[in-house]
């Protein structure tokens, strides 16, 4: 997943002497030296997007998805992974990022350790995830069967518990990498700015609403939107905490799409799943290339 | 109450809720790889067990996946290298790709540029894994199945826009006289790519290819479903194998997935500053 950045805003520069007079031999090495970006977007990009709209267009996978009772239930754990998931991680990021420009060795340690889900690949944390929340032979319940002598709840056997272990692994996994662009985005709010604050004597709480929030607000939001279109594509928390289960209940979108096409070999039915996602996708992604051109921030 | 006591009050509040929520995020944060570690150290007979500590903790799980004697990981080094192979492979192509373009958007400025960057912002915010239907279906009309260039064609066209972004971002604190000077001395728009632009952008690009080759290195769906089996499954993939059967040799999985995790663990590291860099390049602007 991408490293952090903020995307600073192109100075306005003079004009070029040769703005207007691009000479014709400079035309052409523009062009070859555009080409294979542009040959990559239309063969890996525009074909496929292409070509999974027309395998999506049969009306009747989209009736045999209606009819499968997976579907509602598929639905309504995207909808949940997305509101909890994104809005409770971004939540804790903005608290820790202020707890983290607290100065001295001592933080800048912990920062160091706290980094580390974000360091280890995917794969290795959700397997050991999955592993630590076996209810009969996992390390949760064993500490809890130590400290209380009690047998602690079938994590990933139960639905809700199960969803709810697929949005605490999503979490613990995502929640160092906002938290850092969080902290920059603070770090680069001028410091005069709150000496100013202390100087008419505000209080902690009066500098994070006047002046902390307005300058991230812009910031968040456009985490806000990224985080959502990302936990939407997601595949694989769901794939390697709870695996869909049990009883297929935890399926979101995107490993249902999967499922449909591959697990039960219909592409257009697989296909059709993805698109139900479009009237979500379709107003992120406008709304987040609008934000991205308005403020320059790149993440 | 004195100012002074009032102050010393607050400092010791602030020493109390740093101790706290530093606790918290300990455990929070160490809880999953403790259980990596603690599981990769227990024998195979210790794994169904009420243990919250290895009991006899032993190095024989790391010693199996080093000698590949088990047969899911009979060609587990192999399976590292092609995961190497493709990371690398992808790392080139998007720093090739990648600077070619921004230098045609920032340097050459072609009027068109901004469609190139369009293109580059909408591939950015498609999810990946939504395209991986078609993806599936037109590599295998062309015969790429079970293919590495496959694989590598997905990552490279994920990879390159966020490429194109940083290094337009960065390019642009490059000054344009330089451009203009070696143009002046008669240089071609190859040599100013090469010996004024590359040069200048050194730091980006370390930035860039680390980012390109980790999210290769980290990648599974397109592995998954593009690498069915034989000689070319990349680590993530046979990893996700081991959830496949009914046995369940969890300690020998999780001392596979801690030497994979090493690699981009040294990497993030020790580009820890590259990588956080680009963080306070901008900033906030509201």
């Amino acid at each position: 997943m991408p490293i952090a950045a903020t995307m600073e805003a192109h100075p306005a520069r003079p004009a070029s002497t040769r703005r207007g007079g691009l000479f014709v031999a400079d035309r052409y090495w523009a062009a070859a030296f555009a080409t294979p970006y542009i040959a990559v977007f239309a063969v890996f990009v525009i074909y496929p997007i292409c070509y999974g709209v027309w395998l999506g267009s049969n009306p009747a996978s989209y009736r045999a998805l209606l009819d499968d009772p997976i579907y509602p239930r598929t639905i309504v754990n995207t909808l949940l992974y997305l509101l909890f998931g994104v809005n409770l991680k971004l939540a804790l990021a903005m608290a820790l990022s202020g707890f983290f420009t607290r100065a001295g060795w001592y933080y800048k340690a912990l920062l160091l350790v706290f980094m580390l889900p974000w360091a280890i690949p995917a794969l290795p944390s959700y397997l050991s995830i999955n592993w630590m929340l076996n209810g009969q032979w996992g390390l949760i319940n064993n500490i809890v069967w130590d400290l209380f002598q009690v047998d602690g709840p079938p994590w990933l056997d139960s639905p809700n518990l199960a969803l709810g272990s697929v949005i605490y692994g999503h979490i613990w996994k995502w929640l160092p990498f906002w938290t850092l662009i969080f902290l920059a985005g603070r770090l680069a709010i001028p410091r005069e700015l709150y000496e100013a604050a202390d100087v008419d004597g505000a209080t902690k709480a009066q500098k994070f609403v006047h002046v902390t929030m307005p300058l991230m607000a812009g910031l968040y939001l456009v985490c806000t939107l990224l985080s959502t279109i990302w936990a939407l594509g997601d595949f694989n928390a769901v794939r390697f905490i709870s695996g869909g289960g049990p009883a297929l209940s935890t399926h979101v979108l995107a490993t249902l799409g999967i499922r449909n096409a591959f697990e039960l070999g219909d592409p257009g039915m697989g296909m059709a799943t993805v698109l139900t996602a479009l009237p979500l996708l379709i107003p992120l992604v406008i709304l987040l290339m609008r934000q991205l051109r308005r403020n320059q921030v790149a993440v | 109450m004195s100012l002074a006591r009032t102050a010393r009050l607050s400092r010791g509040v602030t020493h109390a809720t740093g101790a706290i929520v530093s606790i918290v995020l300990l455990i929070w944060t160490l809880l999953p790889i403790y259980n990596i570690i603690r599981v990769s150290m227990q024998a195979k007979e210790e794994v169904l067990s009420t243990s919250v500590v290895p009991l006899e903790p032993t190095l024989i799980a790391f010693q199996t996946v080093y000698n590949q004697s088990y047969w899911l990981l009979k060609s587990f080094w192999r399976q590292m290298g092609n995961s190497f192979y493709i990371g690398v492979t992808v790392a080139l192509l998007t720093l090739t790709i990648g600077t070619l373009t921004s230098f045609v958007i920032g340097r050459m400025r072609i009027r068109s540029g901004w469609m190139l960057t369009n293109a580059a912002l909408l591939t950015y915010t498609i999810p990946m894994s939504f395209l991986a239907i078609p993806f599936y279906s037109i590599m295998g009309k062309y015969g790429l199945t079970n293919n590495p260039i496959a694989v590598i064609a997905v990552e490279v066209t994920f990879a390159t826009p966020y490429a194109i972004f940083i290094f337009q971002q960065y390019g642009a604190s490059i000054p344009m006289e330089l451009d203009e000077a070696a143009r002046i001395d008669g240089a071609s728009p190859p040599q100013i790519f090469f010996r004024v632009y590359l040069p200048l952008m050194a730091p980006a690009l370390v930035a860039i290819g680390t980012y390109a080759l980790l999210l290769s290195w980290n990648e599974y769906l397109y592995a998954f479903l593009l690498l069915s089996g034989g000689n070319v499954v990349t680590v993530p993939v046979a990893l996700g194998k081991f959830l496949a059967g009914d046995e369940a040799p969890w300690n020998l999985l999780m001392a596979a997935a801690i030497i994979y995790a090493i690699p981009p663990l040294i990497i993030y590291y020790a580009f820890r500053r590259k990588m956080t860099g680009g963080l306070t390049m901008g900033g906030v602007k509201g």
